[in-house]
């Protein structure tokens, strides 16, 4: 059977090669146009005036439009329509797109968006999360509340406190593929086009509102992107709907792609967090109560902040069990790019929130903060597999009529949501936690890291040192899985068994470079017990599997691994009923395995099996469906189940600092992850490793800065720092944590994508631990923690500040 | 007469391209090799990443920065041409399948031809070598596993054959181009020195790291221009037993080769300078006379005591390298002038150099700090302290040095010559640092340089775990 193999990812072949193709490579046919949009230059303000006489003077061009020109929907916002293709008179950020220019060539293209002439009537803009909230300026009425038992109180009675405030970073988030996209018009005036979109059923219908036509005139493609980490859920409707409206006006095909500077200016980032705490504990440090206040920089469109926010506070917790809780969350709106979707969705910046509280604790009580974490874990999982569920139904209405459902940003009424059993732990959100592993996978991670001797080691070496100091921290993720949209759980796939044995794969999954697409062709191989070569791989395609969500929440290889399954299964049955017929056997009898189909006695090729059925006239096609059972959410309240599950990890990282000039590196790494019954664990361990570099690399190099005219400084790999070869730890050691989830996923296997991103954590908590050995002050890192970062907590351990 | 070189083992005559047309604009939009990336179009990235070999050897270059008559007469491989004729995979593909190293695979490409280029010349140091290949999935472990594994194996013949046609097939000469400007390729410094003085409005393009950027970002149009690829006999490095002589088309790679026997700590700095690919194609000369504040080597050569040497036709002359730097974004060379050489006298090592940046590899310097201390019986008998980044020009630390000059070497000396940044620099804030951290760290860098000559451990990147 395929599936807990290692198998290399399923373009591993055309990756080296260089024959892979992403959205540009597609050949284009002749004629192609080549679009790029003017870009505003000022951060918030309204349209005076606008002279494009020279934009359409310029070389090889061939229209230049403005938001009057558009035909139909001037609108791209995955949520409330607030964010149009090019501004309507109004600007709300350096970078937004006022016109667009379509030309012969990418570079005329390039070459005449600069040539606009826009005179502005400049306002003042909101560019800091102070100014926001001075201005009241926000999305929803007021912050998002959510509590658990009294948290002030308990606090103010708890013999113990800390407090404090920090500043979290965004990150860019520097998929090496640009965003790009290709519409080719169609002879019904219908529309096709190639996305490098995570998302293809949202650009479907963001296309189909802009050039006035239903969803079915519209067919998105998308065979793989080079990389999304959520930056392609909703930041590629501009370029999509730019295409297919200039192809609707032109007649010919249309490409975009952003210049790597204008993508890093146009499009949204992870969420930067103002994050302030509250925490009493008692002298063992265990949490009695905990306040947090969540300012959160969403950027001047919704885009997606609602849930990003909302998830920020369902990591509040991270893997803590906290009796009295309370979290606010603000919502602001600033004059800056539409912060958006991110790897974690917020998740990791409620959970860098919970550790800097147990780092900070540690600190205080001068306990081993590992040995502080076990204490307030969740108490272990009780039995080890849970009762089947039932999928429920439980999303609310659409509360606008023209909202595109399949988005995270989908404007819902609250679902109803039933209580938590009686005399269970539950999270801040009222949801219990059933399925804990960590005391396990801590215990094993701890000691295969040699934590104990080797903390001991350093606090001897640091002691022998002047300028430099190492330092050392374990951290541990759980992490929930589902989307919080509750209605986005479901997915489904189509599956084709051609007369000569060969399987056609289509699901509503994308591929991102996450290996999705071989791990299901590997449950697809499975299921009908042939060899993976039999599997044809094909690309997403709205045509083929609708509605489907983005791929995005770790939720692909769950939810499209199940709808495969669903339809291998009904293939297989069908095959087995006509098979056993015509063997005298009894359908439960018939096997598939080994590339062979038995029937009782009998035995034949998987070839020569779907050769019986075509000629018995059996369907072999069919399609699969699935949607996740017992999750359901009030986000207003914030109670229920949003998550079916949770993955845990944890990691044990150390670092070195020097004092002079705040320099760091990490030296080593050693992780343990939960991916329950890893359908793959080669591409699994992909995920980890990479995962936690990139979260590493969010709270230490990169670094996002905008001047004073909330221009982004940091829009190029030149000045965006994201880590490098050497910046990986020089020892780094990734295992798999030996289980399986207790749920009833594809072969009990847990998502993969996103929870590593926050092992990350470790490293931060690593280095403050590292400034802490330089002074006797808690060292209150930021994040980044860049050099300079570093070089001020410094300053302040050793000042006492 | 045409452009011609070599791509993947085929030659190619081009007659009609325009000279700032990229090697990565003409492989995909022209060629339809789109197997070579473009992620970020300024040479920071390496998804477009090809190898490129001379009669010098094989070098790993960025095709965004990468104007075609700088391949005139050079032998061109994209990733296309990795595999063997009949398909089979390079040891170092077969290895990245194996081993997991791609995920989305829009980096593969780049980092494929790095290692190919890294392989073909035995090298195995590989953190430096993918330096300037970025990979935003894997976490680099698994490409690194991958290129571990390859080392051993033979160098294909498709590749070992690389260099071996015969060169003067190719020949050298004015290249063909598009308009009434076509790019010029001198073959000399004569030949330079003539053109320049004719064409004084010419840009000269010695590796395009910088100038590339004009073209790619600023989308500047420039009339006229001049390769200087060509002239080889720009290009040595003489070390002769009175003085270094480094001509001004010497490639970072070869200068840090050339330094670090004689002074190891500006060799490690230009480890860090910048990519492979950037330091392959960056020339000495290039780095100093775009005159930036943040090019690496001038605080190092200053602190050295360098002589810049300029050329204009036949006449020439000399000065000392500070003096070049004249005020932010101006330099003392006149119209038809240009950076022949540099030399600084041999003398016994105390410089250290110590860059700080944001990122350790292939990021631009916040601050960077060249310290070249003479010590005589306990007494400070000479101080050369230059920085980048803290001025509008490479700068000497002159009242630091006086500080230092005539004084005990201890560490009272050192505070007290501390104080006298603040005099020596008043930095700006911008993206990289700020200010107060510039300034601070150009005061810390020197207690490091107290402490490292006294035998301290200094630098994170010694510490292991």
């Amino acid at each position: 059977m395929s599936v807990s193999k290692p198998l290399p990812h399923d373009s591993a072949w055309l990756h080296v090669t260089g024959a892979a193709r992403y959205v540009d490579d597609i050949p284009a046919p002749r004629g192609t146009l080549h679009l790029a949009f003017g870009l505003s230059p000022i951060a918030r303000g309204h349209v005076a005036a606008m002279d494009l006489s020279g934009v359409q003077q310029s070389p090889g061009v061939v229209a230049v439009l403005t938001a009057k020109g558009l035909p139909f929907a001037n609108d791209v916002s995955p949520s409330i329509h607030d964010e149009p293709l090019l501004a309507a008179g109004t600007v709300n950020y350096v970078g937004q797109p006022v016109f667009l220019v379509v030309a012969d060539s990418h570079l005329n293209a390039r070459i005449a968006a600069r040539k606009g002439k826009v005179d502005y009537k400049e306002e003042p803009a909101l560019l800091t999360l102070d100014a926001a909230l001075a201005a009241d300026s926000r999305f929803e009425e007021g912050p998002r509340i959510y509590h658990k038992g009294d948290a002030a109180k308990a606090i103010d009675a708890a013999p113990h406190r800390v407090e404090g405030t920090f500043e979290l970073g965004g990150q860019e988030h520097f998929y090496l593929e640009g965003q790009a996209a290709m519409a080719l018009p169609q002879e019904d005036g219908g529309m096709h086009v190639h996305s490098s979109t995570q998302h293809p059923t949202e650009i479907q219908h963001k296309v189909a509102d802009a050039i006035g036509l239903p969803m079915h005139a519209v067919r998105v493609e998308t065979r793989r992107m080079g990389g999304g980490f959520g930056g392609k859920e909703s930041q590629g409707n501009a370029l999509a709907v730019a295409c297919a409206v200039a192809a609707r006006l032109t007649g010919k095909p249309c490409k975009m792609r952003y210049d790597r500077d204008d993508d890093m200016v146009i499009t949204g980032k992870r969420h930067a967090f103002r994050m302030s705490y509250r925490a009493g504990f008692d002298d063992d440090g265990r949490l009695q109560g905990v306040e947090f206040l969540h300012l959160v920089d969403c950027g001047w469109a919704q885009d997606l902040s609602l849930p990003v926010a909302d998830r920020a506070m369902l990591h509040a917790d991270n893997a803590y069990l906290i009796p009295n809780v309370r979290i606010e969350s603000h919502r602001l709106r600033t004059n800056r790019q539409s912060a958006t979707a991110y790897r974690g969705f917020g998740g990791p910046q409620g959970m860098v929130g919970i550790e800097r509280v147990m780092d900070h604790i540690a600190h205080d009580l001068g306990l081993d903060p590992a040995e502080l974490r076990q204490r307030n874990y969740y108490a272990p999982m009780q039995t080890p597999e849970a009762p089947a569920g039932e999928a429920q139904d439980t999303s609310g209405q659409p509360l606008d009529p023209d909202a595109d459902l399949a988005s995270r940003g989908a404007p819902v009424q609250p679902a109803k949501t039933s209580p938590p059993p009686k005399d269970v732990q539950t999270t801040p959100y009222h949801m219990p936690v059933e399925d804990f592993i960590l005391h396990d996978l801590t215990a094993q991670l701890l000691k295969s890291s040699d934590y104990a001797a080797r903390k001991a080691a350093i606090a001897k070496w640091n002691q022998g040192q002047t300028h430099l100091k190492r330092g050392i921290a374990f951290s541990p993720v759980k992490f929930g899985i589902s989307f919080t949209l509750t209605h986005l759980n479901q997915a489904g796939a189509l599956v084709h068994v051609y007369q000569d044995g060969s399987v056609h794969l289509n699901h509503g999954g994308t591929e991102m470079g996450q290996g999705l697409f071989q791990k299901v062709a590997q449950v697809a191989a499975s299921r009908f017990g042939i060899p993976l070569d039999k599997v044809k791989i094909t690309a997403s395609d709205t045509a083929k599997v609708p509605n489907t969500s983005a791929t995005a929440a770790s939720s692909g290889s769950d939810l499209n691994g199940m709808a495969v399954k669903a339809a291998c299964d009904t293939l297989r049955a069908r095959m087995a009923e006509h098979l056993a017929l015509q063997h005298q056997a009894s359908p439960a009898d018939v096997v598939f395995e080994n590339g062979m189909v038995r029937i009782g006695q009998d035995e034949m090729t998987f070839e020569k099996a779907a050769m019986a059925c075509y000629q018995g006239r059996v369907s072999l096609s069919a399609t699969g469906f699935y949607k996740t059972p017992k999750v359901e959410w009030d986000r207003i309240k914030g109670q229920g189940r949003p998550f079916y599950y949770f993955a845990y990890g944890a990691a044990v990282t150390e670092v070195a600092v020097d004092a002079l000039t705040g320099e760091n590196r990490i030296l080593r790494c050693d992780i343990l992850h939960d991916a329950g019954a890893s359908l793959n664990p080669g591409i699994d361990i992909g995920q980890i490793e990479g995962g936690y570099v990139q979260g590493a690399g969010w709270l230490t190099t990169e670094e996002l800065v905008w001047d004073d005219a909330g221009r982004l400084r940091t829009h190029a790999p030149s000045t965006y720092k994201i880590p490098a070869c050497s910046d990986r730890p020089g020892v780094f050691n990734v295992n798999l944590f030996d289980g399986q989830n207790r749920e009833d996923t594809i072969y009990r296997s847990k998502a993969v994508g996103e929870p590593p991103f926050m092992l990350g954590i470790s490293a931060w908590l690593a280095l403050s631990d590292a400034v802490a050995a330089f002074g006797t002050a808690y060292p209150a890192l930021n994040a980044p923690a860049t050099a300079e970062e570093v070089w001020r907590a410094v300053r302040r351990v050793r000042d006492g500040i | 007469m045409a452009l011609t070189f070599r791509l993947n083992g085929e030659t190619v005559r081009i007659t009609d391209a325009r000279p700032t047309v990229t090697l990565l604009d003409w492989l995909r939009e022209e060629q339809g090799l789109t197997g070579t990336k473009e992620g970020c179009n300024e040479g920071d990235c390496g998804a477009c990443t090809v190898m490129v070999t001379d009669s010098r050897g094989s070098k790993a270059l960025n095709a965004c920065i990468l104007f075609l008559p700088q391949l005139q007469g050079k032998s061109v491989r994209t990733v296309e041409g990795a595999s063997g004729p009949d398909g089979s995979l390079h040891p170092v593909q077969q290895a990245m399948v194996d081993h997991h190293g791609s995920q989305c695979g829009f980096c593969t490409p780049g980092f494929i031809m790095s290692m190919v280029t890294a392989h073909a010349n035995g090298a195995t140091d590989f953190d430096d070598q993918l330096a300037g290949n970025l990979c935003r999935c894997t976490g680099y472990a698994p490409i690194i596993r991958a290129a571990e594994t390859a080392k051993d194996a033979p160098v294909p013949d498709w590749i070992a054959q690389e260099g071996s046609f015969i060169w003067p097939e190719i020949s050298r000469g004015e290249a063909a181009g598009r308009g009434a400007a076509p790019p010029m390729l001198p073959g000399s410094a004569d030949e330079l020195a003539d053109l320049f003085e004719r064409r004084p409005d010419a840009t000269l393009v010695a590796g395009a790291t910088d100038v590339g950027l004009w073209v790619t970002k600023q989308l500047r149009h420039l009339p006229q221009m001049i390769f200087l690829g060509g002239c080889d006999d720009l290009k040595g490095i003489e070390v002769a037993d009175s003085a270094v002589r480094i001509g001004a088309m010497a490639d970072m790679n070869a200068l840090r080769a050339a330094m670090e026997p004689l002074h190891p700590s500006f060799a490690e700095m230009l480890r860090r300078f910048a990519s492979q690919q950037i330091r392959a194609a960056a020339s000495v000369g290039g780095n100093i006379a775009n005159g930036s504040p943040i090019g690496d080597t001038p605080p190092a050569l200053i602190a050295l005591g360098t002589t810049l040497h300029l050329r204009k036709g036949d006449s020439r002359r000399e000065l000392p390298l500070e003096d070049f730097f004249l005020d932010y974004g101006k330099q003392d060379r006149g119209p038809g002038e240009f950076v022949e050489a540099v030399s600084f006298p041999r003398q016994p090592d105390a410089l250290k150099v110590y860059k700080l940046s944001k990122r350790f590899d292939q990021d631009i310097s916040a601050v960077l700090g060249a310290f070249n201390v003479t010590v005589m019986n306990g007494n400070i008998s000479a101080a050369r302290i230059a920085f980048g980044g803290m001025a509008g020009i490479p700068k000497r630390a002159a009242r630091v040095e006086a500080a230092l000059t005539g004084q005990p070497w201890d560490q009272a000396t050192i505070q007290t010559a501390a104080a006298a940044f603040d005099q020596d620099f008043t930095p700006m804030s911008d993206m990289r640092a700020s200010a107060a951290y510039r300034l601070e760290a150009a005061r810390n860098m020197l207690t490091r340089y107290f402490a490292e000559q006294n035998g301290a451990a200094v630098s994170v990147l010694e510490v292991r775990p």
